[in-house]
């Protein structure tokens, strides 16, 4: 296959020249500049590595970048619009959904596209949605609350 | 001595490498760092010291000499700017903004004024590591004092300015201000001009924790906003100009020899260099695919020694077992002989691993003959000792920096990687990153010790317990001791030959010792048949235990009738001056076995509580971690080869792991802030396991309890 030349990344055309079998993963962070998609274990079991791919959730680290050079590419960097942050963003901060925030990045873009599909889950649904995701200092329940303030269905804030 | 250095004394993991003291941050250094303004500075001898102690004269000096031991300094420079210099790691823990909380108190300023400088050997005085839930006991009082002083000698130079009297000198949001507001000079405009040393004095007077505005509240994340976005740079992300990627050549099997290799494949690749110094074995390359190709070029040969797998794990430790330090109180055999029923059992606890998930990291530069390292890890000294020794270098030729980390639990003490990064940026003349992959992170790093525990004990049929004997083999000291009231104990740790490389864990053996010991007293209250939660309150006199155990049953409901199908259990415990307990239900899958934790009551009590918000975050992000140990998490393996190194073979807690979570703080004003990161570990496992008997009257005395469900258990 020949290189990938193109990638749409966050409403931008930017230019590369990779192996069409390079990970997703590294073009971003290697190529692009792009650090805040993390590499977790680079075998689809932890979704550090979450970005959006036509708005549906992707393991960059074990997607070939020739198979999404013609979809467009979200990554956490994209989320925040004129310096306003994603309604995520804010509802991670507010249910204090983190402590290392390691594994932030790929929770704020599985949930976005849980949300894009299904804008009031139930717990059950998010819970259900998120279980490939990883949080190793275990701020799971906060994750829940934080996707549910963003989806309108809690308000309140953690304790 | 305290509490603290019995256990540090016991908890040989801590203290395995470099020496406790070094002073490597001196008065030369510091004077190098120190340009203008004000600085105060917090000697080292206070920070080990634990009390203040009077040093020569009252300490009422300024300008004084400059301490050859500085163990934190706060400085305002001349441009009001306030910048607190600790060698302390922000891992998680979020410890960045409970420091800046009890700064920001005693100087009374904005928090967003504040600068913490942290890890950082070059610009940060000496610190033995971030472990042992020490920072909060201990760096934040010290930071607390040399803010106080700050701001008394600040106000003090104020009123020097308008010549009045400091009395009438307060600051209000970073301004100092006279006795009617007409007058106001920013922090700025007081140090300017300044050149003031001072050693914090001895009697300087700091809010107590009844008063406190700042700390006690729960302020967010200091730097909330850069992990939400992405833009926080971890070690993994850092990038330096001309940077290349490194690749390890990695052994066959733990303790492996190299017998011999071929890399002339791999050198023959352009821009690969491939390093070969012993044993060791690794390549650099432009970027990231070659470096992995050429890795895969090398041809090597390996001879490994044979070595025990978990078969004959629990077999090997007790073999290999040294003799344990007596120190019994009152006397066993007489406890035996009062008792009306004994018990005797051996409770069994896998090698973990600690799956940060940024996995060990480190760039590496060498300029010049200076080395420098950014890399994450919880001992920044500890690893420049360790690069020193490698490079046979003086340590002022090497500079570690930590970034905050993607989380630690205890097993970042180390510095493999920076010193694999170091080798190979010094032979390719280039900045070199080196990131580990998952599955050297499981095989090359370490694990929480593996251990043997037996329990004998006697009990009066009044719940009495008259004897208790106590053996941990390996698995380690921390929380061995009993905060009950046993009139005879003798308590041993037997250090044992570990096959696989093992260190510290969140909560050390804590977890294995509370787990031996409180799922042991559930089998007491059975044999004796009293309630678990009657049982422990019969033998606990400490009340600060005793209250813990009531809120968690108060909580929890455990006075209220069970509901059918469920069952529940209960623990408590003391660890690294905080109290726990915790109470959960359990549910088993008729068909599969499958055992479901409905629900967790977790109380804990650490004194005063310097941030509600994060610490309810701690205690609930530790009991999901514990969920790992206490259900599925154990490394197999054999031969020196670990069978499921990967995230697809070793089970983590998952989203649909973790129970609903009712988290009791109780805030005790009156009583020092203990640290919190590791205690609110210890109480789970022995809960489930209690609750999993109450259901099933299967008594499980291994820990996992049930990686396979109850009905296929092993």
């Amino acid at each position: 296959m020949p290189n990938v030349t193109t990638l749409n990344v966050n409403g931008k055309k930017l230019r590369v020249d990779v192996d069409s079998q390079t990970p997703l993963l590294y073009v971003l962070r290697d190529y692009l500049n792009l650090t805040g998609t993390k590499y977790g274990c680079g075998e689809a079991r932890c979704g550090a590595c979450t970005i959006l791919a036509d708005g549906q959730a992707m393991r960059s680290c074990v997607t070939p970048v020739g198979r999404v050079s013609d979809k467009q590419i979200t990554t956490i960097e994209g989320m925040e619009q004129d310096g306003k942050l994603h309604p995520l963003q804010e509802a991670f901060l507010k249910a204090d959904a983190l402590q290392c925030g390691y594994c932030t990045s790929g929770m704020i873009m599985a949930a976005a596209a849980l949300l894009k599909k299904n804008a009031k889950p139930s717990r059950d649904e998010i819970v259900k949605h998120m279980d490939a995701n990883v949080c190793r200092c275990g701020t799971y329940p906060r994750i829940v609350k934080a996707i549910e303030i963003a989806s309108g269905a809690a308000k309140e804030v953690a304790e | 001595m305290n509490d603290h250095d019995l256990e540090l004394e016991h908890e040989r993991y801590e203290l395995f490498a470099g020496p406790t003291y070094n002073f490597n941050f001196n008065r030369r250094q510091f004077l190098k760092a120190f340009s203008g303004g004000i600085a105060l500075i917090v000697p080292v001898s206070n920070l080990v010291a634990h009390t203040l102690q009077q040093e020569g004269e009252s300490g009422r000096r300024s300008n004084e000499r400059v301490p050859d031991d500085i163990g934190a300094w706060i400085h305002i420079d001349e441009k009001g700017t306030v910048s607190v210099f600790t060698g302390k790691v922000e891992i998680g823990q979020n410890i960045r903004t409970s420091l800046t909380q009890a700064v920001a108190e005693e100087l009374h300023v904005p928090l967003d004024t504040i600068r913490m400088v942290m890890a950082d050997t070059d610009l940060t005085p000496f610190d033995l590591g971030t472990f042992g839930s020490l920072t909060t006991p201990r760096m934040a009082p010290q930071l607390r004092k040399a803010a106080a002083a700050a701001r008394e000698t600040l106000i003090t130079l104020a009123a020097e300015q308008w010549k009045v009297e400091p009395a009438s000198v307060r600051i209000v949001n970073a301004r100092f201000v006279n006795h009617d507001a007409s007058k106001s000079l920013t922090l700025a405009e007081v140090a300017k001009g300044q050149k003031l040393v001072k050693t914090i004095p001895a009697d300087v007077a700091t809010t107590a924790a009844k008063d406190w505005t700042v700390a006690g509240t729960s302020v967010p994340k200091v730097d909330g906003r850069a992990f939400v976005t992405g833009k926080h740079q971890y070690t993994t992300d850092m990038r330096r100009e001309g940077m290349l990627y490194g690749r390890i050549v990695r052994p066959s099997a733990l303790e492996a020899k190299l017998v011999s290799s071929d890399t002339k494949a791999a050198e023959a690749m352009p821009g690969v260099v491939v390093v070969r110094d012993g044993d060791f074995i690794g390549v650099v390359a432009p970027d990231r695919a070659t470096a992995i190709r050429a890795e895969k070029a090398i041809a090597v040969h390996w001879q490994a020694p044979g070595q025990p797998g978990n078969d004959e794990l629990f077999a090997y430790l007790k073999k290999n077992a040294e003799a344990g330090r007596a120190r019994p109180v009152g006397s066993v055999a007489e406890g035996m002989a009062a008792a009306d029923k004994k018990l005797s059992q051996t409770y069994n606890i896998a090698y973990i691993a600690h799956a940060p998930l940024e996995p060990r990291a480190a760039v590496a530069e060498w300029t010049d003959g200076k080395l420098t390292v950014w890399t994450g890890t919880q001992r920044p000294f500890g690893v420049r000792e360790e690069l020193a020794e490698a490079f046979h270098i003086p340590q002022e030729k090497i500079r570690v920096i930590v970034p905050d980390t993607g989380s630690g639990y205890g097993g970042k003490h180390t510095g493999e990687c920076a010193i694999e990064a170091a080798r190979l940026a010094r032979a390719s003349g280039k900045p070199v990153k080196l990131v580990w992959t998952r599955e050297e992170e499981f095989n090359w790093a370490y694990f929480r010790p593996a251990g043997v525990i037996e329990v004998n004990s006697g009990v009066k049929n009044d719940g009495t317990v008259t004897a208790w004997e106590f053996h941990n083999y390996n698995s380690g000291g921390s929380g061995i001791q009993v905060k009950y009231d046993f009139a005879n104990q003798d308590i041993q740790f037997h250090n044992s030959k570990s096959p696989l490389r093992q260190g510290s864990y969140r909560g050390l053996a804590a977890t294995a010792n509370h787990f031996a010991r409180e799922v042991h007293i559930d089998e007491l209250a059975q044999l004796v048949n009293i309630d678990p939660v009657q049982f422990r309150l019969k033998n606990i006199k400490d009340a600060r235990l005793k209250a813990v155990l009531e809120a968690a049953a108060d909580k929890f409901g455990w006075s209220r009738k069970k509901d059918e199908g469920r069952g529940r259990g209960i623990a408590c415990g003391f660890e690294k001056g905080s109290y726990i307990a915790t109470a959960a239900e359990v549910s088993v899958d008729a068909k599969t076995g499958r055992v479901k934790i409905e629900r967790v009551v977790e109380s804990f009590e650490c004194g005063a509580i310097v941030n509600q918000l994060h610490l309810h975050n701690q205690v609930e992000g530790a009991v999901v971690q514990a969920i790992g140990g206490a259900m599925f998490e154990s490394i197999q393996f054999k031969n020196g080869q670990i069978l499921n190194g990967k995230f697809s073979q070793y089970r983590l807690p998952r989203f649909s792991d973790a129970p609903v979570i009712e988290v009791v703080l109780l805030d005790r004003k009156d009583l020092p802030s203990a640290g919190a990161g590791e205690t609110p570990i210890v109480g789970l496992a022995p809960a489930i396991a209690n609750a999993i008997f109450d259901l099933t009257r299967v008594r499980i005395r291994a820990l996992p309890l049930a990686p396979n469900g109850i009905l296929n258990r092993g």
